[in-house]
């Protein structure tokens, strides 16, 4: 047996050092490649995303920012895994060790999804200067990172406008994921989107201080339909699964409700009892893309912050829209939409200014 | 059964044995503890396979792979330890596996009937829709019985069958032993008890060590001495005549003692009791009678409900086992694997169970296994341990040479009480021998000896005093020398005669 | 003692290569090259400085969560409340390390003071109840779990202050953090925890096997009845094996937030730390050591996990079933026994088991 035991470990010995040179072989093939450049429409450029826990296929801004990123390595014949590629996290522990071999493999362009990654980009990126990085949803002071935000305060705000015409017993609800800056501007533009038009409303804002507990949004939609509210927007991930799942059970007993879905249409998630009023839509999609396409131009917006708003198509409304929303008012919400638009109205991002906002609206 | 040969790795735990059973017969198998009657047993129930001799059942060579092939060569097994279902009837026990169907539901009545039939054929009175946990030890045996006759048993292995048994059930079995012969069937009897061979055996095979030594007839050439010096393989002196006791001060005093047990119940209910150094009380009663937590309360494990227990002369009631113990008890457990060893430690840990926080063996909060292993040395050797080391876990001693240790770790102490719960059950002749003149020397030390016991026997053969327990209180003091098995057996089954209590 | 130490470490040993194996064949049904997927994973576990660092960072918290429910086992107890601990003591850690102001000779020792404290209190709890009430500890650790992790969340919030979903970062005099060993690993987050790690584990030898203390909760362990016939006390053993295996699982989480992240994060999830302990305590077979190299092999999977994804275009998720499948090989030895007899080419008919 120990003879056995032996043979086995030394086996294994064997393939640990054989790996590490075939590893080296493998290193060297990617460097002498990328210095060659050689054909393909796409040459060498290699881009490359790590998700946060929630996953590829959350179906929420990751699964949205691998769809950019799909399209882009399509439209310019990368190859999945080689040109073009995501990371999963498991852990929040992982996100570094994932930007740092991607790094490592010499991506020209890696993305962090999530603001739950800066810190973790923010180091990175100084230790690997030669290296491009984008992170989404939040700011990262580096030369060499591209910080790409939403203005969520726009597309919420325009959301706001259908709840605030479309309730029927001036009372709304709004349930955020875990209370921070970024969702506290989904909050303060739904505020604001609501009272521009109808100032008698009341809106019940409630966190529940988690992105994945449905249970927790059942709850929390259970006792805003059950005081009044007939319109709530969610900004809560998977909490907001639940959102709709009460929704759903309501309109089942006859209850007329609606839930406002987020970061893509949501319309499905409504389906069968059909209870998707409208989605405010963020676009990550589009964002990496973009982004992706910068940088293989050679013009990568290092060090700079780019944000995505009404303008740019990064944010706005649901193209489902029409299917429950009146004709009169999808045109109100085009109104505004230009107003924002043209910077004649700006839409409350912070608790501050939405203060300022709504002195301006009396 | 013919050579059997059955080895464990380079154990051999049977070497060559041969044993006949001729219908009608019982046959006794004895041996002492290990000396692999229950292999033997094993391999004729299938549940091992022997590595050379044969089996013949009828003159017929057999292989007896697993016990359904046993089962249907008629050979049926009464274990030990009962395999039954608690919660099931006796009637549902016995049919399980074989069960009587209409259709595709179990026919009842035809069961029951079945049942009642073999049980008035043998004499085995039963309540057929009793639950088993409702019945006595005695009963539940019985079903055991009736277990295998129901699958047509004709060969019968009782293993070791009186260990559970009091006095009186005992004498219940050996009836119906009787009965089972005069109805055609054949009986081996596993057993290390003397009288009982005495008593209902025809043949005795003897095994030691795993070799067979002979096969006698039970008949008035043999007496339990000579059985005994084939089964140990020297000289046993059985009724050593020990010294005369010479009681001194009152070390116990045990004063109108109240103690609930688990379901709050008062199972000891004002009992007095009184014992002195230099004597050896022992306490007969049968097993539920307040015995388990006379003790717990004596050692401190329980906390009395009422009444006083005074060591020396100081209120000791309800103090912690450790206070007890450092007030001079020591105690050998009723159960050694439960209470009285840690099992998974060396030998060398457990001959410091109780002091391991003393000098020398512990200092300033660290172990000194160094004084530990020379403790442990000492105590092996003065008292005859067998052991291949002291660094052996307790699990892998023999039972004898694990009560050994254990007496050897409670003497030590030089406790002024030496409580001795049931501290021969299951061993061999030779380690009760051992036992015995430790408890005497002990005596002769001038210290108390507790005894408890179901054994009247060993009751009677080492006690000065004898007290019976009777539904939690002693119903009776008799000298052992003046009393007969008989007397003592009725008040322990809440019988009065007299009132000679001093 | 012998015998039995051989198969300490043959099972162990075996029920690895049965996970790598199985985990082979998961690669093969996936359609995966289970070389290319075997080499990316042992170059990302130790084909590197930088993979070392990491492997050796991930093990910091394992070794500490292992050691935490070994030791309650060791004493009979079964400490599921490990990961609400962990979670407990990374709280506490943070708070000291980030609302004191002290040198760093008083603050980082008193930052892992405060974790191992708190954390022992947070135990205590389902101790104190077993003894006193005789409640089974699995059921009051594993609620216990939950009672921390919404806690925690709620002194993040209130207590610490958190805006943004994460605490600041704790200051530098009270960070296990080390430039010298990023450097050396090339930039992996190693940092000084893994020596308090190893540390730990001489101490919990040293506990168990030396001290009078240690012989008496070995003796509980072994066997309650008994040790309490003998005179120990089996609830003050109870209570005080809960408490220290509290302290283990608090430093689990001071690593986690002195050393890997310096900070904390408002969680909805548990971080898993605390479970996989009972993994590392069960193929570590409750020695020190062995919880060491077991709580190492499993860091060492995860982060190997992670260049499986890049190397071989496998998902991180394989590791995982690695990691189940040794855990199962490991708690059904007895499968692992029959297999070890059919290796020894055991001739023996009918073993007897034990």
């Amino acid at each position: 047996m120990m003879n056995k035991k032996k043979t086995i470990l030394s086996a294994l010995a064997a393939g640990l050092t054989l790996s590490t040179v075939l590893a080296a072989c493998g290193g060297d093939d990617n460097e002498s490649s990328s210095s060659n450049g050689d054909g393909g429409k796409g040459g060498d450029f290699k881009v490359a995303m790590v998700t946060d826990t929630g996953g590829v296929d959350d179906k929420s801004f990751n699964q949205s920012a691998w769809e950019g990123l799909k399209k882009f390595g399509e439209d310019n014949s990368l190859t999945e895994n080689e040109g073009f590629k995501y990371l999963q996290s498991a852990k929040q522990a992982d996100y570094q060790p994932n930007l740092q071999q991607l790094a490592r493999d010499n991506f020209n362009l890696i993305y962090g999804i999530g603001f739950l990654m800066a810190e973790d980009v923010q180091k990175v990126a100084e230790q690997f200067p030669d290296s491009n990085f984008a992170i989404v949803d939040m700011v990262v002071d580096a030369p060499n990172v591209a910080s790409i935000t939403f203005k969520e305060q726009e597309g919420s705000f325009l959301v706001g406008v259908i709840a605030g015409l479309s309730t029927k017993t001036d009372k709304v609800g709004f349930v955020g994921g875990v209370e921070s800056d970024l969702i506290k501007k989904f909050e303060n533009g739904f505020k604001a989107g609501v009272m521009a038009v109808n100032p008698e409303a009341t809106i019940d804002v409630k966190y529940a201080e988690d992105f994945n507990s449905a249970e927790k949004g059942t709850a929390i939609a259970s006792g805003m339909y059950g005081s009044g509210s007939d319109i709530i927007y969610h900004a809560a991930g998977g909490t907001g699964v639940g959102v709709f799942t009460e929704a759903k059970n309501r309109k089942k007993n006859g209850e007329e409700v609606w839930v406002i879905g987020v970061d893509r249409d949501q319309y499905e998630e409504g389906l069968p009892e059909d209870v998707a009023l409208t989605s405010m839509v963020k676009r990550v999609d589009t964002a990496t893309y973009d982004v992706s396409k910068q940088a293989m131009d050679g013009k990568f917006p290092a060090g700079e912050i780019i944000e995505f708003g009404l303008k740019d198509d990064g944010v706005g409304i649901a193209e489902t829209s029409d299917k429950h929303v009146s004709k009169e008012i999808l045109d109100k919400v085009e109104e505004y939409r230009q107003q924002l638009v043209d910077g004649e109205l700006t839409a409350p991002a912070t608790d501050a200014e939405f203060e300022e906002f709504m002195k301006n609206v009396k | 059964m013919l050579n059997i040969r059955k080895e464990f790795g380079t154990f051999v735990a049977n070497d060559n044995i041969t044993l006949q059973l001729r219908k009608g017969e019982i046959h006794a198998l004895l041996g002492e503890n290990g000396a692999g009657k229950s292999t033997l047993m094993n391999v004729l129930f299938g549940l091992y396979q022997p590595e050379g001799g044969e089996i013949r059942v009828h003159g017929k060579k057999v292989d007896i792979e697993n016990p359904n092939i046993a089962n249907d060569l008629g050979i049926g097994m009464v274990h030990q330890h009962f395999m039954l279902v608690e919660k099931f009837t006796v009637t549902e026990n016995i049919i399980l596996g074989l069960e009587p169907k209409s259709g595709m539901t179990i026919d009842r009545d035809t069961a029951r009937k079945k049942v009642m039939e073999i049980s008035e054929q043998y004499g085995l009175k039963i309540d057929p829709d009793a639950k088993i946990e409702d019945i006595s030890v005695g009963m539940q045996q019985r079903v055991e019985i009736l277990k295998t006759l129901y699958r047509g048993a004709d060969i019968l292995i009782f293993d070791e069958p009186t260990a559970v048994l009091t006095p009186q059930e005992i004498q219940e079995l050996i009836q119906i032993m009787k009965r089972l012969i005069a109805e055609g069937k054949s009986i081996i009897l596993i057993t290390h008890k003397l009288k009982e061979i005495m008593q209902v055996a025809d043949r005795c095979t003897v095994i030691r060590r795993g070799r067979y030594i002979g096969t006698v007839e039970v008949d008035e050439t043999v007496n339990e001495d000579s059985l005994a010096e084939m089964m140990v393989g020297r000289e046993v002196n059985f009724d050593a005549e020990y010294s005369k006791a010479d009681p001194q001060q009152v070390v116990l005093d045990v004063q109108n003692l109240v103690v609930k047990d688990s379901r709050g119940l008062s199972v000891v209910e004002g009992l007095d009791l009184q014992i002195r150094a230099g004597e050896v009380l022992g306490i007969a009663g049968i097993d539920g009678n307040g015995q388990t937590e006379l003790i717990e309360a004596i050692t401190g494990l329980k906390k009395p409900e009422s009444g006083k227990v005074m060591l020396n002369g100081q209120d000791v009631t309800g103090h912690t086992p450790r206070k007890m113990t450092e007030a001079g008890i020591g105690h050998i457990p009723q159960d050694r694997h439960k209470h009285g060893l840690v099992l998974d430690y060396s030998i060398r840990d457990n001959m410091v169970l109780q002091t391991y926080y003393k000098e020398p063996f512990s200092k300033r909060g660290l172990m000194n296994y160094k004084a530990v292993a020379e403790k442990a040395k000492a105590l092996i050797e003065k008292f005859d341990v067998r052991t291949p080391s002291i660094d052996v876990p307790a699990r892998a001693l023999s039972g004898g040479n694990q009560q050994k240790a254990i007496i050897a770790r409670e003497v030590d102490r030089s406790p002024d009480l030496l409580i001795a719960a049931q501290p021969t059950r299951g061993l061999d002749v030779g380690a009760i021998e051992f036992i015995h003149e430790q408890l005497i020397k002990e005596r002769e030390k001038g210290r108390a000896v507790l005894l408890i016991s179901f054994e009247l026997d060993e009751i009677l053969h080492v006690s000065d005093r004898i007290a019976v327990l009777y539904e939690g209180k002693i119903v009776g003091i008799r000298d052992p020398k003046e009393t007969t098995e008989q007397e003592l057996g009725f008040l322990m089954a809440g019988g009065q005669r007299g009132d000679e209590t001093e | 003692m012998k015998k039995l130490s051989l198969n300490q470490l043959l099972i162990p040993l075996l029920s690895i290569i049965l996970g790598l194996l199985v985990g082979a064949i998961v690669m093969l049904i996936g359609g995966y090259d289970p070389v290319q997927g075997f080499i990316s994973l042992f170059e990302g576990m130790f084909g590197s400085p930088y993979a070392v660092g990491e492997t050796l960072r991930a093990a910091a918290p394992l070794i500490f969560s292992g050691l935490a429910v070994a030791f309650a086992f060791r004493t009979g107890l079964f400490n599921i409340g490990v990961e609400g601990q962990v979670l407990i003591g990374w709280v506490a850690a943070v708070y000291v390390g980030i609302n004191f102001d002290l040198p760093m000779f008083l603050h980082l020792p008193l930052a892992l003071l405060a974790a191992m404290v708190a954390a022992a209190i947070w135990a205590f709890v389902p101790g104190f109840l077993k003894a006193k009430f005789y409640v089974h500890e699995v059921i009051t650790s594993i609620m216990m779990n939950y009672i921390a992790l919404y806690t925690t969340n709620a002194i993040l919030r209130n207590v610490i202050g958190v805006t943004n979903e994460r605490t600041d970062s704790v200051k530098e005099s009270a960070s296990l953090a080390s430039p010298w060993l990023q450097e050396l690993t090339t930039y992996s987050r190693l940092h000084w925890g893994v020596l308090i790690a190893v540390l730990a584990a001489i101490v919990y030898y040293y506990i168990l096997q030396r001290t009078t203390l240690g012989y008496e909760l070995r003796a509980v362990g072994f066997n309650k009845h008994a040790s309490q016939y003998a005179g120990m006390s089996v609830n003050r053993n109870i209570v005080l094996s809960f408490v220290i295996s509290g302290m283990f699982a608090g430093l689990a989480g001071a690593m986690e937030g002195l050393g890997t992240f310096g900070s904390m994060t408002l969680s909805a999830s548990f971080t898993g730390v605390g479970f996989d302990g009972i993994a590392v305590a069960l193929l570590g077979a409750n020695t020190a050591i062995g919880v060491v190299l077991a709580a190492i092999l499993f860091a060492g999977l995860n982060i190997g996990g992670l260049a499986m994804q890049l190397g071989a275009n496998v998902p991180s998720e394989l590791v995982k079933v690695i990691i189940a499948a040794i855990v199962i090989f490991v708690a059904s030895g007895y499968a692992i026994n029959y297999v070890v007899e059919k290796l020894k080419g055991n001739r023996k008919k009918g073993v007897e088991k034990k």
